[in-house]
């Protein structure tokens, strides 16, 4: 009988492998899968146990923070935001009921403290629980909060950026919300009808109006088409691509130059350029803006819209049918978002570089090591220096004696662009205005929109852009 | 050295396991628990210094592996269960206790295994009578839709623990005494002396799927059966037909009965959203733990029990899912090693069965060791998804009584064999005196 239980050992051992290769397979080859099963609440019931990293202002001020619930083994963190909306958009938001947004989802890793195997492999062999990493934003309090109140419960957005990093000071998006509502009142806001959980700087396509004259600037100087000086036809009713154009308030103009055309914000001038610049070098100067693209910005990529030409939503290349004279004028299909045009002024006054904009500055340890620094990057040289510095002055004329004198600052040169786009079949504007100051060495650039007011560019969001420029300068 | 010392230092890595597991323990809940709870380690430990002394006193020739390793089994539980519960540790400590004080009553009081052959069928007769009981009224208690417990007042127990090993008894006693009729017959000539006693226990096996509901006890007892028929007639023709006949048995049965039906279907599409928080929740909420765990677990005390203050993830962690909580907190390691242990064992078992010289001594270890293999498999099966999960105990790691009781009655009989079979073959052919 023995070679019988020989063999029936053998059986069991063959069994038992069995058992070992299906533990391997719950436990790590099938493991993935297991994780990400939609039924399967371990992740989200071990993110509670996590004391997530702290968010917080580059002056120190605490935008996100956790309070604690239970003890012990049933010990659970929850997010609180003590800024309320200030910068709800930005911040996001973080509950294990709702999900997450913001940089709260952009930086989940980081903020739970899974960005580094090695350490928390160390951890769990300490038996330590692992605490998450502080993001330190470059995110200005006090120019948010002048933002707030100068665009004063308007619609509308607002997002300033120091041109020479990249580093985005203010981005204010209206209606907001209190990230602390989340949790319970996730479906009254995500239903209402003013979106308040949209981030409109990121977000919305807007109509940019003639804002965009400033990219169409930027081609006619840098491709060396055109000079400051150029003289062009100021004429209302010009035909362009085959139909003709009107000036606003149907103003005619003799022949005038580059400079008064932009001063003055003259569409048959800029109509016309864009028509003999053409669509290829139109398209080859707004992709180097950034058009077309997400931007690098550090929030998630379901939160930033590209710029560019639209149809419904498809964004439009070069290969497609495209009247690039009204595109050239901020018309046509053109939508953009308050983050491009702020980017198109970082551009010029960056002396034709553009960096890539960016929300967090550096990543930091609960013990204070720093694990990350993002340092300024450049995104792409848009035009030479001496284009830049051409479009920044023609720039200043504008604000000096054209359509933006709203804007002026007592003692600093400011460079700018009105924008004045009908919507609505005309029957309102999305005001546009966009600027960067000093001229000679910018430390603000800044883009400030205002949905469907009765009022222009140069009235209504020159003076909004002004008071944060203001906050940012002095304060 | 001799066996006992070799017995001895078997004892060393259990004594490391504990005080390891319990410091690790105790360390990451020291919120939660007191300190005083470390001393169920002590009574754990100082009953396998007992156990050995006594093994040393009454059965020195005993392999010295098969105590050791059930001991590192049971640590590995204990551990576990303390854990998940500093109150139920205690309890399993003192159930090892009395567990070891019937596993010293079983050797000082039986004497001679062979005893037990003389009353066979009455034995057949209480393990068949006891399977039944969780179905009388009064009695009878239902677990998750299976009759597997039997409770009177306060106390409850498993029966199918015990009833295990009344069974291979028996069948050890009855194949030792017919295999030779069983082995001479032509196997073409289907006479009922061949098929008689097989179509019998298919018959019990298909009644427990009937009546007390549970795949795992069944496959456990009729595979033992198998086991035993196979080493005591060599005729793998008999095996592969018992199988066919318990194939199609269950298969049959698994759609006709409803309990066994929901744990095939909770077993085929745990992640099914009907099921998924329903009837397969205990299958899903296994494997989910297990994939938290990966290579290395989470560390001891350190896996997610609980949603809320009260109310656990894993129903049943300290006994049918206490697999499932182990590769949870030590990983595939882990797992693996509860595996091995337990494979060690089962080959020491064997080896026990290969050294007896008398027939019922041979198939009664091999039945032992068959239905101890088996019943792991059942449950580490289970919980991984190799079968239908049912409620069986994880044998010496979970939690339970009758398990743990039964266990070392299991133990002790095979101890027994080893006993007789290691000394001088003289010696054993006449008997212990």
């Amino acid at each position: 009988m023995n070679r019988q239980i020989g063999r029936l050992f053998g059986f069991f051992v063959l069994l038992f492998a069995v058992l070992i290769a299906a533990t391997s397979w719950s436990s790590v080859l099938g493991a993935r899968g297991l994780q990400d099963n939609p039924h399967n609440r371990r992740p989200l019931l071990q993110a509670e146990r996590i004391p997530r990293g702290l968010i917080l202002a580059r002056d120190g001020t605490k935008l996100a923070i956790n309070h604690r619930v239970g003890g012990g083994e049933t010990l659970r963190y929850f997010r609180s935001y003590p800024t309320g909306s200030l910068f709800s958009h930005a911040v996001g938001y973080s509950f294990v009921s709702r999900g997450d947004a913001g940089l709260e989802k952009s930086f989940n890793r980081e903020l739970t403290g899974q960005e580094n195997e090695f350490k928390s492999l160390v951890d769990q062999l300490g038996g330590g629980t692992k605490d998450g990493d502080d993001l330190h934003t470059t995110l200005d309090p006090n120019a948010q909060r002048t933002a707030i109140s100068a665009l004063g419960g308007q619609r509308g957005s607002i997002v300033a950026l120091d041109p020479s990093s990249g580093a985005i000071r203010v981005m204010y998006s209206y209606p907001n919300y209190d990230p602390n509502q989340i949790p319970n009142h996730y479906q009254q806001l995500n239903s209402d009808p003013s979106s308040p959980l949209f981030n409109r700087a990121t977000q919305a396509r807007y109509p940019p109006g003639s804002s965009f004259k400033v990219v169409t600037a930027a081609a006619a100087l840098d491709s060396h088409r055109y000079t400051p000086d150029s003289l062009i036809s100021g004429q209302n009713n010009k035909i362009i691509s085959g139909v003709p154009l009107q000036n606003d308030g149907g103003a005619n103009f003799g022949t005038i130059s580059l400079t008064d055309g932009l001063t003055h914000s003259v569409n048959t001038v800029f109509g016309e350029v864009g028509e003999k610049l053409g669509k290829d070098t139109m398209y080859k100067y707004m992709s180097r803006f950034g058009f077309g693209s997400r931007l690098g910005l550090d929030l998630p990529s379901g939160e930033i819209t590209p710029s560019g030409v639209f149809k419904g939503q498809r964004l439009l290349g070069s290969g497609d049918a495209v009247d690039i004279g009204r595109v050239a004028i901020g018309q046509e299909r053109l939508q953009v978002t308050p983050l491009q045009m702020a980017l198109v002024a970082a551009a010029v006054g960056n002396g034709g570089t553009l960096m890539e904009p960016r929300l967090v500055d550096r990543v930091v340890a609960s013990d204070g090591t720093v694990r990350e620094t993002f340092n300024p990057k450049v995104r792409s040289q848009v035009m030479s220096g001496g284009s830049a510095s051409a479009l920044a002055q023609m720039m200043s004329k504008v604000v000096q004696e054209g359509t933006g004198t709203a804007s002026a600052l007592s003692g600093i040169q400011v460079a700018g662009k009105t924008g004045t786009a009908e919507v609505a079949g005309g029957t309102s504007n999305q005001a546009w205005f966009i600027a960067f100051a000093p001229v000679d060495h910018p430390r603000v650039a800044i883009a400030a929109t205002v949905e469907r007011t009765s009022g222009q560019g140069g009235t209504v969001a020159a003076p909004i852009a002004k008071q944060v420029m203001e906050t940012l300068l002095h304060g | 050295m001799s066996a006992r010392n070799r017995e001895l230092f078997g004892l060393l890595p259990v004594s490391l396991l504990v005080t390891a597991g319990f410091t690790a323990v105790l360390i990451t809940r020291s919120r939660d628990i007191n300190k005083v709870t470390i001393t169920y380690g002590a009574i754990f430990l100082g009953a396998c210094v007992f156990g050995h002394i006594f093994i040393r006193a009454r059965l020195p020739d005993a392999d010295p592996y098969l105590f050791p390793l059930c001991a590192l089994l049971a640590a590995f539980g204990l551990v576990e269960i303390y854990r998940i519960s500093p109150h139920r540790a205690l309890g399993q400590a003192v159930w090892f206790g009395i567990g070891l004080a019937l596993f010293c009553a079983t050797i000082l009081f039986l004497r001679d295994l062979r005893s037990l052959e003389r009353y066979r069928y009455t034995i057949a007769a209480v393990g068949i009578g006891i399977l039944l009981a969780p179905r009388l009224p009064g009695v009878g208690r239902v677990t998750n839709g299976a009759y597997l417990g039997v409770g009177i007042g306060p106390v409850q127990f498993q029966p199918t623990e015990f009833s295990k090993l009344a069974i291979i008894i028996f069948l050890a006693s009855y194949l030792s005494e017919t295999r030779d009729v069983l082995v001479r017959g032509r196997l073409l000539r289907l006479s009922l002396k061949h098929f008689g006693p097989m179509l019998v226990v298919w018959v019990l096996a298909m009644l427990m799927l009937v009546v007390i509901r549970d795949l795992g006890s069944a496959i456990m007892f009729f595979g033992g059966f198998l086991a035993l028929l196979y080493v005591a007639t060599s005729r793998m023709s008999l095996v592969l037909a018992g199988t066919a006949l318990f194939a199609g048995g269950a298969a049959y049965l698994a759609q006709h009965v409803p309990h066994v039906h929901d744990r095939v279907e909770s077993w085929l599409h745990p992640f099914k959203p009907s099921l998924v928080d329903g009837k397969a929740y205990q299958v899903a909420q296994g494997v989910f733990a297990q994939a938290d765990g990966g290579l290395f677990g989470r560390g001891f005390g350190q896996s997610l029990l609980e949603i809320t203050k009260g109310h656990p993830i894993i129903p049943a962690a300290h006994t049918d899912l206490i697999f499932a909580v182990i590769v949870n907190e030590l990983g595939l390691f882990g797992g693996a090693a509860i595996i091995v242990i337990a494979l060690i064992f089962v080959a020491r078992g064997f080896k026990t069965a290969t050294l007896a010289t008398d027939g019922f001594a041979k198939l009664l270890a091999t039945g032992l060791t068959a239905v101890f293999a088996l019943q792991v498999f059942v449950i580490v099966g289970g919980v991984t998804r190799v079968i239908p999960l049912t409620g069986v105990t994880l044998p010496f790691v979970s939690y339970g009584g009758s398990s743990l009781v039964a266990n070392f009655i299991l133990l002790a009989l095979l101890l027994m064999v080893s006993d007789r079979a290691r000394r001088d073959p003289a010696a054993a052919r006449g008997g212990l005196v």
